[in-house]
């Protein structure tokens, strides 16, 4: 993996690893308005004056604009480091939260834009604790592959 | 200044923050997930003031269900800011990232005191008519400036401009405020 040419590539320039990882993390702010909009309602916080199932759809956009610049600066960082990362736990914990995180957040969204609920339930706020937890456990581990030696 | 800042330095909570294993990454990594509840909250209010976000539900009412959230986080980024710049004043004083990004903070929060401002007056009977317009040219330059904030943030990591690392071209040192002596100096 790094001795692809973006790896390569990233690995050699002064400024692209650092920029890679500014834009990585204002993709992260994106993702933190339309995670928590999203998980806030679900939890009967927030914009609690629109049904969770309209909040959920509004942040649907926002949340395919941010997945889509998280992977397109963090693949390239991650083929830079590829051997680096392999052997640091963070990495690791990081790969294991983000499918669930997903998951949770396209499809089981989905699902309550489509029922279209009038209000959170026991359930909805679960799911939106659940989302929370699991994207902070990303967010965490994703800064802590930086301070992996 | 510098005098305060290298006494700050010195004292023992400065040093032991400085050198613990494990208080400053996790200090630096709730700073880092406060950008995601701070400046995520604030871009939902700037996506619906924007009017590309969140468009069946009333701006004002967004910005008011928002405002607990985009001040909480804001604590936790100023709390945890303080903190990190407490275990090493001198090299963040002395960094021109540091010194852009506070600069960028002031523009962003003055931004958003005048937007506040425009718009209350605005509620209490027109004295400022075409918020709406406004509304849209604030959204723009919260966007801009809070992203550039999170890139001069991440930046200050890097040393290229870092004073003790000479020679630096001479508008670095200007800006940064290096103590650079003639002899040093190319």
């Amino acid at each position: 993996m790094e001795a692809t040419g973006v790896g390569t590539a990233v690995r050699q320039s002064v400024w692209a690893f650092p920029i890679l990882e500014a834009v990585h993390l204002v993709g992260l702010a994106l993702l933190g308005a339309a995670v928590l909009a999203g998980d806030l309602r679900l939890m009967g916080l927030g914009l609690i004056s629109a049904s969770p199932g309209a909040v959920l759809a509004h942040c649907r956009p926002w949340l395919a604009a941010a997945v889509i610049a998280m992977a397109a600066t963090g693949i390239p960082m991650l083929l830079s480091e590829a051997v680096k990362c392999y052997y640091a736990t963070a990495f690791w914990v990081k790969m294991g939260t983000l499918p669930p995180a997903l998951a949770l957040t396209w499809a089981g969204r989905r699902r309550l834009i489509r029922q279209d609920p009038p209000g959170h339930t026991g359930a909805t706020r679960v799911q939106g604790a659940v989302s929370v937890l699991l994207w902070l456990t990303v967010a965490a581990a994703g800064r802590w592959i930086g301070f992996s030696a | 200044m510098r005098g305060f800042l290298e006494w700050l330095g010195g004292t023992e909570g400065s040093r032991a923050l400085l050198e613990s294993q494990y208080a400053w990454p996790l200090i630096e990594s709730a700073h880092v997930m406060g950008v995601a509840l701070f400046l995520g909250t604030v871009i939902v209010g700037d996506l619906r003031l924007a009017g590309i976000g969140f468009t069946s539900i009333r701006p004002d009412e967004v910005l008011r269900r928002m405002r607990p959230f985009v001040l909480s986080g804001f604590g936790v980024m100023v709390l945890t800011g303080v903190l990190i710049f407490y275990s090493n004043p001198v090299r963040y004083y002395h960094d021109l990232f540091f010194r852009a990004k506070m600069g960028l903070i002031f523009v962003a929060v003055l931004n958003a005191f005048l937007f506040h401002r425009a718009a209350r007056l605005g509620n209490r009977g027109g004295v400022r008519p075409g918020i709406a317009v406004s509304a849209w040219g604030a959204a723009a330059i919260s966007l801009t400036v809070w992203a550039l904030v999170v890139v001069a943030g991440r930046l200050i990591a890097y040393n290229w401009f870092a004073c003790d690392i000479q020679p630096q071209p001479g508008w670095v040192n200007k800006l940064a405020g290096c103590p650079v002596t003639a002899a040093a100096s190319p």
